[in-house]
């Protein structure tokens, strides 16, 4: 059962691997190589949002504070120091957000329930309002445009691979951090807090080292991001761009570790074939969001996975 | 700075912790009675805004009866949210997120039909007849209809309580606060009972919001804020905590009016200083009663 089980992880990943490896060789335009990019850093940190969400239980409404952090540490130390930098900025930014995410976490984890959510998100307003107000140095409304990565990643097809393999590292990690000890702990805490205290574990520790890791791989997906659309802008701070990711997990499933990243890709395709960008883009999304609350609350890939064993059970039935 | 304009700046936070105030209760009135945590209670003040902009302008009603329109119109579409939509989610492992993300989605859908209707150009209410002007009372001018929020809002804010504590009404809410299997049992329709207060409470904001009309423009998008201020006051006032909201609600307006007349860029900015210092010192609220810690 256990081989079955490796077995079958693997290939999955052999399959996810092939995929998106395979993009850059079959796509007939930058724009597909553009899309498969998004839907790779959005999966990422949707992935990473339900290390909080799904994984321990923590709805944070503020994950784009992180994604946006990450792409304003690329975005701002490469127009005022030069491309050149563009590496280290990442690095920058990843360091940002694990000190933000202390700093942060320390504050809101102490209440919890819809406390946390919504502190959560009024942390994120007030770092938009500050990119917002300083307009003379974060661009403002304007965001800031021409941000190219340096050197062979000015490539598109360079930046893709190395957005693919850091991705691939980073669900990688997130894969064994939820196998491992602290991810059976996580996921107790989701389940019953009192208990893990009486059982002598560390629930607001382990819970700010979530927030933490969560935060820092939302940080290193929205510094990718500045690199693929070679522009920032301060939406990626706003409160919608939670709103969004929050959606691609429930869309996805919160109850599996690849939900979300399936969650992200049907997100950004619908985007795409509507238009994102419309008026009535944030009606679809909230209708979207409605739909799956009500009826579908495993997600898609919970429900199929349902369906799967009531089929199998069903012919089982039969035969016997 | 001289004493008028500082009674000035006072006054006009005084308005605005009243709305703010108003808007603040329903949230904790449905949290406290339902254990719903409605994250489109800042819709309902913006439909609030547009039906009684609504009223005036297309309907050519006086100003009072568009205030009473959009309370209604806000109660009745709280009505319909919670017993179309919220009461198949009650008792869900999980509930608690579910019910954010559940209400999230009203924002969005509201946000988005409030701007079918009425498009997004910014909208404004004129101040009622008989209230545009403003009271001299020696050196000082006072605006006549600051003053008619503020004594509105005191009314509401003494019924409101007295209400809660003194009638049969009150009693069956805050017995559903504490165990709604019981209530039930004693013959009491608890989903009746919750539909009625998430109607009153979406009405109090949708009320708050016609109100506020006349000093800022209505838009849409405005439901955003306005979740997030109130729910700045209940975390300074402890959550569930009536005259908490209400003082949460007057520190948070005068931080505001103050800030915007010294520092008007970073005014908005000072909502969030209050809150953060809140909970660096006192995260459960500044008005809740010391409980024992949790390890």
């Amino acid at each position: 059962m256990e081989n079955k089980k490796n077995y079958k992880a693997a290939s999955f990943w052999a399959l996810f691997i092939v995929i998106f490896a395979a993009v850059p060789l079959v796509k007939t335009s930058d724009y597909q190589l553009m899309l498969a990019n998004h839907i790779l850093l959005w999966g990422m940190f949707a992935v990473a949002f339900n290390m909080l969400f799904g994984l321990t239980g923590m709805l944070s409404f503020g994950q784009a504070l992180y994604y946006g952090l990450g792409a304003y540490a690329v975005g701002m130390t490469v127009r005022y120091m030069g491309e050149a930098w563009f590496l280290p900025a990442i690095g920058a930014g990843l360091v940002a957000a694990i000190i933000l995410s202390i700093l942060v976490g320390l504050l809101t984890i102490r209440l919890s329930g819809v406390f946390f959510t919504v502190l959560t998100l009024a942390f994120g307003q007030l770092v938009w309002q500050i990119v917002f107000t300083c307009y003379h140095i974060t661009g403002g409304d304007d965001g800031i445009q021409g941000i190219i990565p340096p050197g062979v990643l000015s490539n598109r097809v360079v930046y893709y691979y190395f957005a693919l393999a850091l991705v691939l590292v980073s669900l990688w990690c997130l894969r064994r951090l939820v196998d491992s000890p602290m991810g059976l702990l996580l996921r107790c805490i989701r389940q019953n807090p009192e208990r893990v205290r009486f059982v002598g574990g560390q629930v607001r520790r382990n819970q700010l080292r979530i927030y933490m890791i969560s935060s820092f791989f939302a940080a290193l997906a929205g510094a990718l991001m500045a690199g693929v659309d070679n522009s920032i802008h301060p939406d990626m701070l706003y409160w919608t761009t939670s709103g969004e990711v929050i959606l691609m997990a429930v869309l996805g499933g919160i109850g599996r570790f690849f939900g979300p990243f399936i969650g992200a890709a049907v997100i950004i395709v619908i985007g795409e074939v509507v238009g994102a960008r419309t008026e009535f883009w944030p009606l679809i999304i909230g209708l979207v969001m409605m739909v799956m609350v009500l009826l579908l609350p495993r997600g898609l890939a919970g429900e199929f996975q349902l369906l799967r064993a009531r089929l199998a059970s069903a012919t089982n039935g039969n035969r016997g | 700075m001289d004493l008028s304009f500082i009674f000035m700046q006072f006054l006009s936070g005084l308005t605005m912790a009243t709305l703010l105030f108003l808007v603040a209760s329903g949230l904790t009135l449905i949290f406290g009675v339902g254990n719903v945590f409605n994250f489109a209670h800042g819709s309902f003040f913006m439909v609030g805004a547009y039906l009684a902009y609504q009223a005036v302008s297309a309907w050519h009603t006086h100003f009072w009866p568009a205030i009473l329109v959009a309370a209604l119109g806000a109660g009745i579409l709280g009505m319909l949210a919670e017993s179309l939509f919220l009461r198949r989610i009650y008792g869900r492992a999980e509930e608690g997120g579910f019910q954010i993300l559940l209400t999230y989605s009203f924002i969005l859908v509201i946000d988005d039909l409030v701007k079918l209707i009425w498009g997004t150009e910014y909208k404004s209410l004129q101040r009622p007849a008989g209230l545009t002007g403003s009271i001299e009372v020696g050196s000082l001018t006072i605006p006549a209809y600051n003053l008619a929020i503020i004594g509105i809002g005191l009314v509401v804010v003494v019924l409101a309580w007295l209400i809660l504590s003194r009638t049969r009404s009150g009693r069956i809410a805050r017995a559903a606060a504490v165990d709604r299997e019981m209530l039930g049992s004693m013959g009491v329709n608890v989903p009746l009972t919750m539909t009625l207060v998430f109607g009153i409470a979406t009405a109090m904001g949708g009320f708050a919001g016609g109100l506020a009309a006349p000093l800022r423009s209505v838009t849409p998008g405005a439901g955003i804020e306005v979740i997030i201020d109130s729910l700045i006051v209940v975390v300074i006032g402890g959550m569930g905590n009536f005259w908490g909201a209400w003082l949460g609600a007057l520190i948070l307006g005068e931080v505001n009016a103050f800030g915007v007349a010294t520092v008007p860029e970073w005014a908005s900015l000072f909502n969030y200083l209050v809150m953060v210092l809140t909970l660096i010192f006192k995260p459960e609220g500044l008005f809740a009663p010391r409980r024992i810690r949790k390890v």
